[in-house]
């Protein structure tokens, strides 16, 4: 049977390998910074001409209005989901093969949920006052409708996006005290040595850091899925044809955890060739991580065709035209597409050669998620397109250069984000692999292992 | 008479718990097994075998967190309603419950996350300063003893933490 990690690897070892990779990582790095920081700056300038033209630069005088920015945004919604699910979820259920993964994939949480929360921001037409969704006490007496989902979007984003990042930070505590030990000067020691808030693994510092990290655990899986739930309530509660389905929170959790999981696909091959990280992010850790993606893309199948097949029994025309616009019309090869990246090419997940073939899985995962994002647009465009009033048509509108180049910065905010992070914090957590080596070697020499439960 | 602070080091960590134990039954004047503590790079549960359960008590933070955000989240939504006459309801409900439980479950979350967090530190002691017995070396592969007793107690810690091995002993004089 194939290792997940070596049981024989030194513990010192791990610190010198975690720690090289704050250091010295390969070239490339500093290319995709690059590349990250350009993306950015076509961002910057695209919202900078908004600001200074006017919403209608992003085709907020058409029947579109906010489509390609609201579509972009719940696509990172979505991508935050898998940190929850391999962090948490897995957590729970003691699944080990997660530890040398599982603090990137929080990373991610945080960075996509910070990218979506951006998409927030440049859809508004008066961005200053983007504070009037928050309740916050006022000389007029003014609050929030707060039946509306969008004021519930706002409490879950926060809550999840504050949840996530005391999640990250505590479970990295341990990882922060190994840092300060080990650098010896700089900004960064004082950063890691304030971070670190004094650890020094004492029993007692151990039995309530797990029972913490466990807690938050339990809390986050049910908020990752509210949230998800929320963002799908912004349309399913609209009466909008193409909008109003019943299945669309478990579909929208589905794509989230679809999404999500192809993304650490990506990420987990770049951060293994970026550094060097071959002896933790193994070839049987991604074998399981493609077994779970391909499960999820089947669940997320099973519910695509439940939506499908809600609206064409529903008794609902304008739905069902809708559904026959979608597959036949203007969006029918976007449409296609869709189901063909979501549906089709996962299937070749399941064959074990390609399971472990590194090169293929890069493409396959960022197509996975070119057609997690196609769902989303096809979600939200058609129902513009093609609502209730045959007077509000319009099946031509295409977005304007300024949204996609919004939508290409935001991969590069969150690749910047990201990759910073990993240089800064250890993304692979030194206390669960060795953890997870300690655990293995006590089982190979056929002693108990006593795990920590509460 | 004076206390001091001895932490040994063990790179195995069964030899550890081997010390722990015979620290327990030696019955060392001026030492009790409670002032024991014990540093592992990764954590060691079986250790509570040797040290007794202790209480971990941040489900009560949590409890009380988790509680108080529903509870305030509840109010302040329904207050807001409440107050709020210039808001067209349409014949709907001034304060409607299914919307404002969304709301509520929401800062239930909040609530349970935010003041579990504060409980972990209240409870683990955090932020603390840097004892200064302490090793890096706890910190990647070894495990830690720190005991403190009377001056007299030290040669007795000395030899149960040789006698099992111990890779290094630092001494302090306590303040």
């Amino acid at each position: 049977m194939e290792k997940d990690i070596r049981e024989d690897i030194a513990w010192a070892q791990i610190n010198k390998d975690v720690l090289k990779s704050l250091e010295s990582p390969r070239r490339i790095y500093w290319v995709i910074l690059l590349i990250a920081i350009a993306m950015v700056g076509v961002a910057v300038g695209c919202e900078i001409y908004q600001y200074q033209t006017g919403m209608g630069v992003a085709n907020k005088n058409n029947s579109h209005v906010w489509s390609l920015y609201i579509a972009t945004f719940i696509f990172w919604i979505g991508m935050s989901h898998s940190g929850t699910l391999l962090s948490a979820i897995l957590h729970l259920m003691h699944a080990d093969w997660r530890k040398p993964i599982y603090r990137f994939a929080e990373a991610m949480t945080t960075f996509s949920l910070m990218t979506a929360g951006l998409f927030v921001m440049v859809h508004l037409g008066r961005l200053w006052q983007v504070y009037y969704v928050m309740p916050y006490p006022n000389e007029r007496w003014a609050w929030p409708n707060f039946q509306s989902p969008l004021v519930w979007d706002m409490f879950a984003i926060a809550t999840y996006l504050s949840s996530s990042v005391l999640f990250l930070y505590v479970g990295m505590i341990p990882d922060l005290a190994i840092c300060r030990d080990n650098i010896h000067a700089g900004w960064r020691k004082k950063l890691y040595t304030i971070m670190s808030l004094g650890w020094e693994g004492t029993d007692r510092q151990w039995r309530n850091f797990r029972m913490t990290y466990l807690t938050i655990a339990c809390f986050l899986i049910p908020l990752a899925v509210s949230v998800h739930s929320i963002v799908a309530s912004d349309f399913a509660m609209s009466n909008m044809p193409g909008w109003h389905v019943t299945s669309f929170p478990p579909y929208f959790v589905a794509g989230a955890l679809y999404s999500g999981c192809a993304a650490i696909i990506t990420l987990f091959i770049i951060l293994r060739y970026v550094f060097r990280f071959e002896e933790y992010m193994t070839l049987p850790i991604m074998r399981k991580l493609v077994r779970l993606t391909f499960a999820i893309a089947m669940v997320w199948t099973y519910l695509n065709l439940i939506e499908f097949a809600s609206v064409w029994y529903g008794h609902d025309q304008t739905a069902k035209d809708q559904l026959i616009f979608k597959a036949t019309g203007p969006y029918a090869p976007y449409f296609w597409a869709m189901i063909f990246f979501g549906s089709i090419l996962p299937l070749m997940l399941a064959f074990k050669r390609f399971q472990t073939h590194l090169p293929i899985l890069f493409v396959v995962s960022i197509l996975l998620n070119v057609g997690m994002w196609l769902e989303r647009w096809m979600i939200i465009s058609p129902s513009f397109a093609h609502g209730h009033y045959p007077w509000a048509w319009d099946h031509d509108q295409w977005p304007s250069l300024i949204q996609w180049g919004m939508v290409f910065g935001s991969f590069g905010w969150f690749t910047l984000l990201f990759m910073v992070f990993c240089k800064v914090f250890p993304s692979v957590s030194m206390y669960e692999v060795k953890e997870m080596v300690y655990h293995r070697s006590l089982a190979q020499k056929h002693k108990p292992a006593v795990k920590g439960d509460y | 008479m004076s206390t001091r602070h001895l932490l040994a080091l063990f790179n195995d960590f069964d030899e550890a718990v081997a010390a722990i134990a015979d620290l327990r039954a030696a019955n060392i004047k001026g030492f009790h097994i409670d002032d024991l503590i014990l540093k592992s790079p990764i954590e060691h549960p079986e250790v509570e075998q040797v040290l007794g359960d202790k209480p971990v008590n941040v489900q009560w933070f949590t409890l009380v967190g988790a509680t108080m955000g529903g509870l305030l989240a509840f109010i302040l939504v329904s207050a807001a309603q409440g107050n709020f006459f210039a808001q067209l309801k349409g014949g709907k409900p001034i304060i409607p419950l299914p919307p404002n439980f969304i709301l509520t479950y929401e800062m239930f979350i909040l609530g349970g996350v935010f003041i579990t967090i504060l409980g972990f530190l209240i409870c683990a002691g955090l932020p603390a300063k840097r004892s200064p017995l302490y090793s890096a070396k706890v910190s990647e592969d070894q495990i830690g003893i720190l005991v403190q007793g009377d001056e007299s107690a030290v040669a007795a810690f000395k030899a149960i933490f040789t006698k099992h091995k111990a890779l290094e002993i630092q001494e302090e004089a306590a303040k």
